[in-house]
């Protein structure tokens, strides 16, 4: 946790504006420390990369806010997401442990996600109603408009969550999705993690628009645009999105604008394509380090808790890090298991 | 001549060709500033600027109509998709557009254009990018289908496919664009449809395209050592394929062996088979045996790739089957 620095605004405290959200001390801490988990998870996986221990990564860096905040809104084991790989903060609030993280990083037999079988952070966790992502970009749309039409004519009160970069709203299947979403009023959520960057494309390249979020307009649907890198703000936009959708209303479409902090992934050097101060000067918007300072202000997170959170994820870290690498990879003869299913029907 | 890279000898193609035609653009995500994935476009953004480097929003249907609707009015796009992987998203527009534009305009105007991609497997990237998709290209009628081995074919037939007046499927190979070899300056065109005998031999015939080409050769140099004398034959492309050049060879050495790196049925692999035995069947002295990848999408774990992926060993080991008096090492 290289980045972290004690919070400047401790001893210069004015008196903060409430914070205008129905959580509780308890569950603004779990929330902090999700994003807090998910950062050093994430450092951690870098490190192990350019160590050699690990083949890839990529990175949930900048978009912890975006990704807690609208994972807090939705209720775990009953609502469903589907997200793509930067959201290792999606998974851990939706309770994918970090042990579990590590598993499928270094592509054990005992990954819950594929035992090994898929890319690390394509998460999938049928326990946990995290559905299987794919590389090529944008399909889960479709599928979110599909599992949430299922829902609706089960009669399940299940919302369903989707996320994806603004670069994937190029393909068609954003498009469709969210048109047929609009036209049946399907309870789901389509968030997107608005970097500005497409590997090397920036966002003008992508779309001539100046947000994700005004498209939705042309579908039928509220389209509300965030500042991603403002935990509790994303939540209040989510937490309206899940009401209207839970109460049959209908889609949103919200476009989280946040910073990627590393290159695309493990296998990327942005300098060709971006200023490193760029990347500086959106550090200093860092959406963890941003919620610490909150919590602290607002006397919702005491040094000593302050200092009890950090050694815990610090601890949980290595534990699962200990714990996966030193488990064992699928074993060759099982590779044909999974192609079809096993029993043949359900 | 100089020794380089493939990649090298592709992005030599290109620039050579975009020298020489005018009509020449490229289309693709990532292929400016970022010189494309896998780098074979490097310098041409800055050499001829973006009014013939487009860098394109990840939309894969986008880019093949475009270039498609481009190349009907008299341009000749190059259009880059990322991976094969991600050219299915465009297959709508290859196979039921670009491949057909022609016959059902009555042949009043052709779609001359490119699909550049790599294929392939063995750098742990899993199932949705790993695949070797060949068959469904090289099945439709109306496409070319180019899949080249070494670094001058690789530019010798990518400026062929580029003055081709028909679409051309342009399969590369991640494993391959590293490697290495002599590379003819200049104007330099190797006509689309004709094999190459990578490597002469008389007891038996190994063919192969693309990455088991260069697998086709190590097994055969490897089987000499052992005292079997393998003919390599590089088909350089599927559609047209040269079914001569594989039809004489196994009329000479009377054994066949062919490999592929995709699924073994319905692939490729069997249509060379069921050639053979149209154009050589009385020559045969064994049943023509096949190598191919396991039919498992591809799992990411090493310790499962590895063993999903056909190699110079298996080729060995088929051959020693075949030749069982000669033992190799
Ligand atoms: C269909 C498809 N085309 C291209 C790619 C290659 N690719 C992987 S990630 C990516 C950029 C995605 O950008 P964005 O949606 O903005 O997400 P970000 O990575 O910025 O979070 C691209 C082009 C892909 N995976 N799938
Ligand atoms: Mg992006």
């Amino acid at each position: 946790m290289g980045s972290m620095t004690e919070p400047a605004a401790v001893k210069t405290r004015r008196t903060p504006r409430p914070l205008d959200v129905d959580l509780g001390g308890a569950e603004l801490r779990a929330i902090c420390e999700t994003m807090v988990l998910s950062r050093a998870l994430d450092e951690r996986m870098w490190l192990l990369n350019r160590q050699g221990r690990a083949h890839f990564t990529i990175s949930c860096q900048g978009h912890e806010a975006a990704q807690v905040g609208t994972a807090a809104a939705l209720r775990r084991g009953e609502d469903i997401t589907l997200p793509y790989y930067r959201d290792l903060g999606v998974v851990l609030w939706m309770g994918m442990t970090p042990r579990e993280v590590m598993l499928s990083f270094f592509a054990r037999a005992d990954d819950p996600n594929s035992g090994g079988r898929q890319m690390p952070n394509h998460w999938g966790h049928a326990g946990l109603r995290i559905i299987s992502g794919s590389s090529p970009v944008g399909t889960q749309i479709p599928h979110a408009a599909g599992v949430a039409l299922a829902a609706k004519i089960r009669h399940e009160p299940t919302v369903t969550a989707v996320y994806f970069g603004e670069g994937t709203t190029s393909e068609g299947d954003f498009h469709e999705g969210l048109n047929f979403a609009a036209i049946h009023r399907l309870p789901v959520i389509f968030v997107c993690e608005n970097n500005g960057y497409a590997i090397s494309v920036p966002r003008h390249k992508q779309m001539a628009t100046a947000t994700v979020a005004e498209r939705a307009a042309a579908y039928g649907m509220p389209g509300i645009a965030v500042d991603g890198t403002d935990v509790l703000a994303v939540y209040r936009v989510m937490r309206r999105a899940v009401d209207r959708a839970r109460s049959g209303q209908g889609p949103t479409l919200i476009d989280t604008r946040v910073h990627r902090f590393t290159p695309h992934s493990s296998d990327d050097d942005d300098r060709v394509y971006r200023p490193p101060e760029e990347v500086e000067s959106a550090r200093q918007q860092d959406p963890v380090e941003k919620f610490r300072r909150t919590l602290v202000q607002h006397d919702l997170l005491t040094t000593a808790q302050d200092h009890e959170l950090r050694e815990r994820v610090a601890a949980i870290v290595e534990d699962a890090v200990v714990f996966a690498e030193q488990s064992p990879l699928p074993a060759a003869a099982d590779l044909t298991r999974h192609v079809f299913a096993e029993s043949g029907r359900r | 001549m100089a020794i380089k890279t493939y990649r090298e000898a592709l992005n030599e193609a290109l620039r050579e060709e975009m020298r020489r035609d005018d009509r020449v653009l490229l289309l693709g995500e990532d292929i400016g500033v970022f010189e494309g994935a896998y780098k074979v476009t490097a310098g041409l953004l800055a050499e001829f600027g973006d009014r013939r480097v487009k860098d394109m929003p990840i939309a894969e249907a986008v880019i093949a109509g475009t270039a498609i609707g481009a190349a009907m009015l008299g341009l000749r796009p190059v259009a880059e998709m990322m991976t094969v992987n991600f050219l299915l998203l465009a297959m709508d527009m290859v196979v039921n557009h670009a491949a057909k534009l022609h016959y059902m305009f009555g042949g009043q105007t052709t779609v001359p254009l490119v699909i550049r991609t790599p294929g392939g497997g063995g750098h742990q990237l899993a199932a949705q990018h790993s695949q070797t998709l060949d068959v469904y290209f090289a099945h439709v009628p109306g496409l070319k289908v180019v899949a080249p081995a070494t670094p001058a074919d690789a530019k010798g037939l990518l400026k062929a496919s580029i003055r081709d007046e028909n679409p051309v499927i342009f399969l590369e190979n991640l494993a391959l664009y590293n490697t290495r070899g002599e590379v003819p300056d200049g104007e330099y065109l190797v006509p689309i449809g004709k094999a190459a005998i990578s490597r002469p031999g008389n007891d038996l015939t190994i063919v192969g395209w693309s990455r088991t080409a260069p697998m086709a050769l190590e097994a055969a140099n490897r089987l000499a050592a052992a005292g079997i004398d393998a003919e390599v034959i590089d088909l350089r492309s599927l559609r047209p394929a040269d079914w001569e050049t594989v039809a004489a060879s196994v009329r000479k050495t009377t054994r066949a062996i062919v490999v592929e790196e995709g699924w073994l049925s319905f692939g490729p692999g069997a249509e060379v088979v069921a050639r053979i035995q149209d154009l050589a069947f009385d020559y045969l002295d064994a049943p023509v045996q096949r190598i191919a990848g396991a039919e498992v999408p591809a799992p990411y774990a090493k310790s499962l790739e590895r063993v999903s992926l056909p190699s110079a060993d298996d080729i060995v080991r088929a051959a020693q089957r075949m030749l069982p008096r000669r033992r190799a090492a």
